[in-house]
């Protein structure tokens, strides 16, 4: 057995599997969650492992108890999926890494690691049916946790069921239909307007790190990705989900500017930024494309950031009405400025990783149709006021005086940090990015006219 | 025998850097937790400031040696994209080049000059102020953007160094973090500056998706400055061109967006000299210059140009009478001499001359305003000593709304004293109703919300 034919993929969701299983016998919240960072750690690993072994070799095939047993390949890496894969498996172990200990009892790491295992495996997914699956799976975990805090889950239920029926109306159906039951699907699932408030019900509900890893991994982009463009949808489904997602994204922008607590903030930064990564699916040319996939990149990491720093000042302020200036800065001048870079590298600020990604999508929408490069660069502003207006506010007003220290802990600081030096190297050195997604966006479009042209035939 | 070429593009790279490795060296240990102190602040601010200014004086010397007004330093395509496909005819390439010419080398010189000056001005200024070394980090960024978007031979190496400007002035506004006060008015110059930002970027990927690339020589012609001719027709040259004079009006205060101005005073004394006496209010007139060009292509554009700049000359010169602070009264003296810049930049379409008059009128401008905001506090205590020493207040001269007829002397005070209504304006009929429709939308959700909660 060489390295290329281990089953990496496989361990790597079994792993937090199985870890989910250990850390729920531990009831010392403590000993938790330094196992949950050894689990998520060795996961991350096992994520780069494949990667590796599919930069090596892209053709080969790994010896998989799962294709044994289903009959066919399930997990599996191509040009799109290979980075994304590990950056998920990362998200995970960050957000472990970053959790106070204020908020280690109440945030369930067997959930994570639960959820960890299900968003691998979806990101890791290819074939249509298996996806759907996996992105039905992934609707238990924050279930489970607007359950576990007592939390009404009638806003979630409704979209998710609504998702589900969509969900299974397109793999039942063909044709046309099948195509408009998936992108309507895609669109729920991505939190489109007006099919959105679940997210902003879920960040106000849920904890804000399960909130945080089901939405801001986009993974209605996607589920768009695999599910509908390939697909030899007509045109017009692409463009639906394009117009609907660029009203999405001015939308969210503005309520984002309105919001007057920072979790509803977040969340219609979130649903903006899906909505602006989104548009890049209506033009669908290559560039366009590469543009909306180094902005995915981006903006997960980027939001990232800013979510794990509102968490991280939550666990020391608990929730944080923008109502008021609170002068936050003096108590951790640190938190301040992870917030400010990586809130500005969501809205592509020079020298972040988003800067080119939004460049090059304004102008895919250019070439496509002016109007929705307008529309782009007018949700852009509206969000960069919305993140400096949440920064004055949280940071800024009479200084907070407390008679404890209230400085980030080295924990959160080494999960903040390892977004940020992404953040930072993807702006200084852009091509990496950029190339790692283009060859994705050729890898995409290939599948879609290979599929054209089957169609036509 | 020394390639004299070379050695500019060296001490140009130089130029470039120093300011980024400022950002780096005072910015890094903030973010983390260990901020230098300011001895080695100081130190290192007046070293690399000085090592810019000493490497962009090289560039003019081997310049005026070898006769080149046209030094190119080029960071290399940091993008580039050609799909394989041979049908198709997209492709987008990013590059990050910087040129020394006839405009850019007396800015850039300009921006070392007076931020070296303004830094050992502030490290006496802000001596133990809770803030200094926040106060330097941000002051090299505004550098780093100056540089950048004065050196900019790329429309978006342009933007990138147009937001560091934007963003550093925008939070020294609010450097006084303990008061909202200075907060709200650094909100409302992001608000400001997001607007131009905007143009600025649809400016650039306009220009991108007409030609191409986001090269100047395109859109400027190679020919060293003043007399480039653009590539771009008149109608494409119009488009372009009232886009870059939206992001410069932002910029540079110009009518309607004059009213951050005086609320940009709420920062330090220091910022407040650099930023809004000197060179950020320039850097609108600097971006109008560097597209001359296209005013030379457009007569539409030139009257556009001409017209803002004299209306906002005439409104500042109003305005500024009855300002009752100094820093506000120089402020807009400031901008009233920027809007006749600007309109000669205009009339440059017909005498090109001016742009060389609207070049030296600019520097002149910078350093004569900021010589006078950093005097301003001590000339302040010298005024109350004299007319302490004589017993009586010293006789001003009336302005003009003094002298104005009667019936229109009282509205003129309104009129001047709400600086024209134009933040009113602005607040009532761009940003109120904006709002309000929001927060409808969210008052409708959170129904909506409550309503899909209320089964469960």
């Amino acid at each position: 057995m060489t390295l290329l034919s281990v089953p990496w993929l496989e361990l790597a969701v079994a792993l937090p599997l199985f870890g989910a299983i250990v850390i729920g016998r531990i009831r010392d919240p403590i000993i938790s969650s330094n196992w949950s960072m050894a689990f998520t750690a060795t996961t991350f690993a096992l994520c780069l492992a494949a990667w590796a072994a599919f930069s090596i070799d892209p053709t080969a095939v790994p010896v998989s108890g799962l294709t044994l047993l289903i009959g066919r390949p399930v997990l599996m890496l191509d040009q799109l999926n290979a980075p994304l894969v590990p950056g998920i498996a990362l998200l995970h172990f960050l957000t472990g890494l970053g959790t106070a200990r204020t908020k280690m009892a109440r945030f369930s790491i067997s959930r994570l690691l639960l959820g960890a295992a299900i968003r691998i495996a979806t990101f890791a997914c290819v074939e249509p049916i298996d996806l759907c699956v996996l992105l039905m799976l992934g609707i238990i975990p924050p279930y489970l946790d607007l359950r576990a805090r007592k939390k009404p889950t009638g806003v979630y239920l409704f979209h998710m069921g609504l998702f589900v029926v969509l969900l299974i109306g397109g793999l039942v159906a063909s044709g046309t239909l099948a195509a408009t039951l998936m992108m309507g699907a895609v669109l729920v699932r991505s939190g489109t307007v007006p099919l959105h408030v679940w997210i902003r019900d879920l960040f106000e509900n849920a904890s804000l790190g399960t909130s945080l890893l089901t939405v801001a991994p986009i993974v209605g982009m996607y589920a768009a990705l695999r599910l509908v463009l390939p697909a030899a949808s007509p045109d017009w489904v692409l463009q639906g989900i394009g117009m609907a997602s660029l009203v999405t994204a001015i939308y969210a922008a503005g309520m984002a500017v309105v919001q007057n607590d920072s979790r509803r903030f977040l969340a219609y930064l979130v649903i903006s930024h899906a909505g602006l990564v989104m548009v890049g699916m209506e033009l669908h040319t290559v560039i366009s494309l590469t543009g909306a996939l180094s902005l995915w990149a981006s903006v997960v990491i980027s939001l990232m950031g800013v979510g794990l720093t509102l968490r991280s000042l939550e666990a020391r302020f608990d929730r944080l009405p923008l109502t008021e200036f609170r002068g936050l800065y003096s108590a951790s001048p640190v938190h301040a400025i992870i917030f400010l870079l990586t809130g500005l590298a969501t809205v592509g600020f020079p020298g972040t990783s988003g800067f080119l990604a939004i460049e090059l999508l304004i102008d895919g929408a250019l070439s496509a149709n002016p109007l929705v490069g307008v529309a782009v660069v007018i949700a852009t502003a509206l969000n960069g006021v919305a993140v400096v207006r949440a920064y004055f506010v949280l940071f800024t007003g009479t200084r907070h005086v407390s008679g404890v220290p209230l400085g980030i802990t080295i924990r959160e600081r080494v999960a903040v940090y390892i977004l940020s030096a992404f953040i930072l190297i993807g702006g200084f050195f852009p091509q990496i990015l950029i190339d790692n997604r283009y060859h994705a966006a050729e890898h995409v479009l290939a599948q879609r006219n290979a599929s054209d042209a089957n169609h036509t035939e | 025998m020394i390639d004299l070429t070379l050695l500019a593009s060296i001490c140009g790279t130089v130029a470039i850097i120093s300011p980024y490795v400022l950002v780096a060296f005072l910015g890094l240990p903030s973010l983390v937790g260990h901020p230098l102190t300011e001895r080695a602040t100081n130190r290192v601010s007046r070293l690399l400031i000085t090592l810019g200014l000493v490497a962009v004086l090289a560039v003019l010397g081997l310049m005026l040696a070898t006769g080149d007004r046209h030094v190119v330093v080029t960071f290399g395509e940091r993008v580039s994209i050609h799909p394989h496909e041979s049908h198709s005819l997209e492709h987008y390439h990013f590059t990050v080049e910087f040129e020394f010419d006839r405009l850019s080398v007396p800015l850039v010189l300009l921006s070392f000059t007076l931020c070296g000056i303004i830094s050992a001005f502030a490290t006496r200024y802000m001596h133990r102020e809770p803030g200094y070394n926040r106060f330097f980090v941000l002051f090299s960024i505004f550098l780093a953007g100056m540089v950048t978007a004065s050196l900019a031979n790329t429309i978006e190496t342009l933007f990138a160094g147009w937001e560091l400007v934007g963003l550093s002035s925008a939070l020294l506004v609010a450097f006084f973090v303990e008061r909202a006060s200075p907060a709200r008015n650094g909100l409302w110059v992001w608000i400001v500056y997001r607007v131009s930002d905007a143009a600025l970027l649809l400016a650039a990927v306009t220009l991108h998706h007409m030609t191409g690339e986001g090269d100047f020589d395109l859109m400027l012609g190679t020919e060293p400055w003043p007399y480039g001719r653009t590539a771009l027709s008149e109608w494409q040259a119009l488009v372009i061109g009232l886009l870059l004079l939206m992001a410069a009006a932002g910029k540079s205060a110009l009518v309607p967006f004059s009213g951050w101005l005086p609320r940009a005073m709420e920062g330090p004394t220091p910022s407040s000299a650099i930023f809004y006496g000197a060179l950020s209010v320039h850097l609108g007139a600097f971006l109008l210059l560097r597209i001359s060009p296209l005013i030379a292509a457009s007569m539409w554009l030139a009257i556009a140009i001409v017209i803002l700049g004299l209306l906002t000359a005439a409104y500042a010169y109003l305005i500024g009478t009855v300002q009752t602070d100094i820093k506000s009264a120089l402020s807009f003296a400031s901008l009233t001499q920027v809007g006749i810049i600007v309109a000669e930049i205009g009339l440059g379409h017909w005498v090109p001359f001016l742009w060389y008059v609207a070049l030296v009128h600019l520097l002149g401008n910078a350093l004569l305003r900021t010589l006078q905001f950093v005097r301003a506090p001590s000339l302040l205590r010298d005024y109350h000593e004299l007319e302490n020493a004589l017993g009586e207040r010293l006789p001003r001269p009336p302005g003009p709304v003094a002298i104005a007829p009667l019936a229109l002397r009282s509205w003129l005070y309104r009129f001047a004293l709400e600086r024209g209504y134009l933040d009113a304006w602005l607040r009532d009929y761009l940003v109120r109703p904006v709002v309000t429709v929001f927060r409808w939308f969210d008052r409708l959700e959170q129904r909506w919300v409550a309503f899909l909660n209320r089964r469960h």
